[in-house]
């Protein structure tokens, strides 16, 4: 049995792979449309989330399968103090596959180690978001043609921004990669990224604080917003919200093939005129994150199409 | 230089920086036993110029893995019938359960009943070492 706790749980070619049915799925639908009938996902989400838990449940329903869930703290037994280790092994006798996202970090491993059904890590706090980074992976295969050779920038809260951290630990493995990291210093990437991935791999990388002195050298912009329920103190939060935004005006310098990324949601970090860039690339991410969980929950369910 | 009788039946945990002898003991739990224990500080060291000694009268299980935590460089002379029987060089473990607490208040750790603090050694080397669960480097 497998899980997806961790960007790296899978090797390059899985990824591949995986990429290659997301792709299928996108031409033909109909294909996998009852490839999950009879098997269930339990979406546990105790941390409000509307695309990625609406993605997971759209993905299931187009297999063919069922879904059933909480989508707050509040509204699961975490209220009345149960662990996260006694909840999965409930969920366990009720559902094949578990989406989790949970505020703490490190809770979709816990529950993976005493799970009696492949876990998939819908977010952790502040850590990981394995499945957004799929998303954004076949999002720029779809645009670049390629998953190496690129200069990505990332830009926003790169302390906190957890798809941020899985998307640098994945790309990291592919040749060719150069980082340029755009971000108020008090929201630079945390020293596990540098050290463990960037330094620990020799990864080109730079540090900027102006967006508009590198935006010419990127071929991938991944915006993020500055998370709000990320901050223990609300006056940080509001001085640093406004950091960076994307606006028509600076696109002007940016190569005429380069894609925008965000994860989303967004709030003013890309203003609404670039949505008409055809550079713009986050709303093919909301597209593709179902087909790339749908070729997700079928590989760790191990089922194929008849 | 002061005398401690020898052992002839025991355990003498030596190279241990000076200063650290004490430390030892309480991590160790040496309190707790029936048989013998003496630790001596500042005892003169070729190598390190001074250096703390715990000698224990009784063969015990010593937990090795926090002790190659605490200070790697710390030998373990395993003595009968008066002679080193066996000498045990400690490395850094690459995994500790439950030696070390995350302090990250993000973390699961600090929420989840009955779970182990769990950090691996990272590979930068000496020293670091990061939670399994956020990934948190472990500042003493």
């Amino acid at each position: 049995m497998r899980h997806l706790i961790d960007p790296l749980d899978f090797s390059e070619a899985e990824i591949e792979k995986l990429l290659d049915v997301a792709d299928d799925i996108a031409l033909n639908p109909k294909k996998y449309s009852q490839v999950c009938a009879g098997k269930k996902l339990a979406t546990l989400f105790y941390e409000p989330s509307t695309r990625t838990r609406l993605s997971f449940e759209a993905a299931m329903l187009n297999l063919g399968g069922s879904i059933l869930g909480f989508a707050t703290a509040d509204s699961s037994s975490a209220a009345k103090g149960e662990s996260v280790a006694d909840t999965i092994r409930a969920v366990s006798c009720y559902a094949d596959i578990c989406a989790m996202r949970h505020p703490k970090e490190g809770a979709p491993l816990r529950a993976s180690r005493y799970a009696r059904i492949p876990v998939i890590n819908g977010g952790d706090g502040g850590h990981q978001h394995p499945t957004q980074t799929l998303t954004d992976l076949m999002t720029i295969r779809a645009k670049k043609h390629r998953l190496g050779n690129m200069t990505i920038g990332l830009c926003g809260d790169l302390k906190f921004g957890r798809t941020v951290h899985s998307l640098i630990k994945s790309l990291a493995r592919y040749e060719g990669i150069q980082f340029v990291l755009i971000s108020p210093e008090e929201l630079q990437v945390p020293d596990y990224i540098v050290d463990e991935v960037l330094k620990g791999k020799d990864i080109p990388y730079e540090e900027v604080g102006n967006m508009e002195e590198v935006i010419s050298s990127l071929d991938i912009l991944y915006m993020t917003r500055v998370q709000k329920e990320r901050f223990f103190n609300e006056e940080d939060y509001i001085r640093l919200k406004d950091s960076y935004i994307l606006t028509a005006q600076k696109m002007r310098r940016a190569k005429k093939d380069m894609a925008i990324l965000h994860p989303l949601p967004r709030v003013n970090e890309i203003a609404i005129e670039v949505d008409d860039d055809p550079r713009a690339a986050y709303f093919d991410q909301v597209q593709n994150g179902v087909y790339v969980r749908m070729a997700l929950i079928m590989m760790l369910l191990e089922v194929t199409p008849c | 230089m002061l005398n401690i009788d020898s052992l002839e039946r025991g355990i003498v945990i030596d190279h241990i920086k000076a200063g650290c002898g004490m430390k030892i003991y309480n991590l160790l739990k040496l309190d707790e036993l029936d048989c013998c224990v003496a630790v001596i500080k500042n005892a003169r060291s070729s190598k390190y110029g001074k250096k703390d000694i715990i000698k224990i009268e009784d063969m015990v299980d010593l937990d090795l893995e926090i002790l190659g935590f605490v200070d790697p460089h710390i030998t373990i002379d395993v003595i009968d019938e008066g002679k080193i029987v066996e000498k045990k060089h400690l490395v850094l473990p690459q995994k500790l359960v439950n030696v070390i607490k995350c302090k990250n208040p993000r973390c699961i750790t600090s929420i989840e009943e009955e779970i182990d603090h769990v950090f691996k050694l990272s590979g930068q080397g000496d020293h670091h070492y990061r939670c399994v669960y956020c990934e948190q480097e472990y500042q003493g």
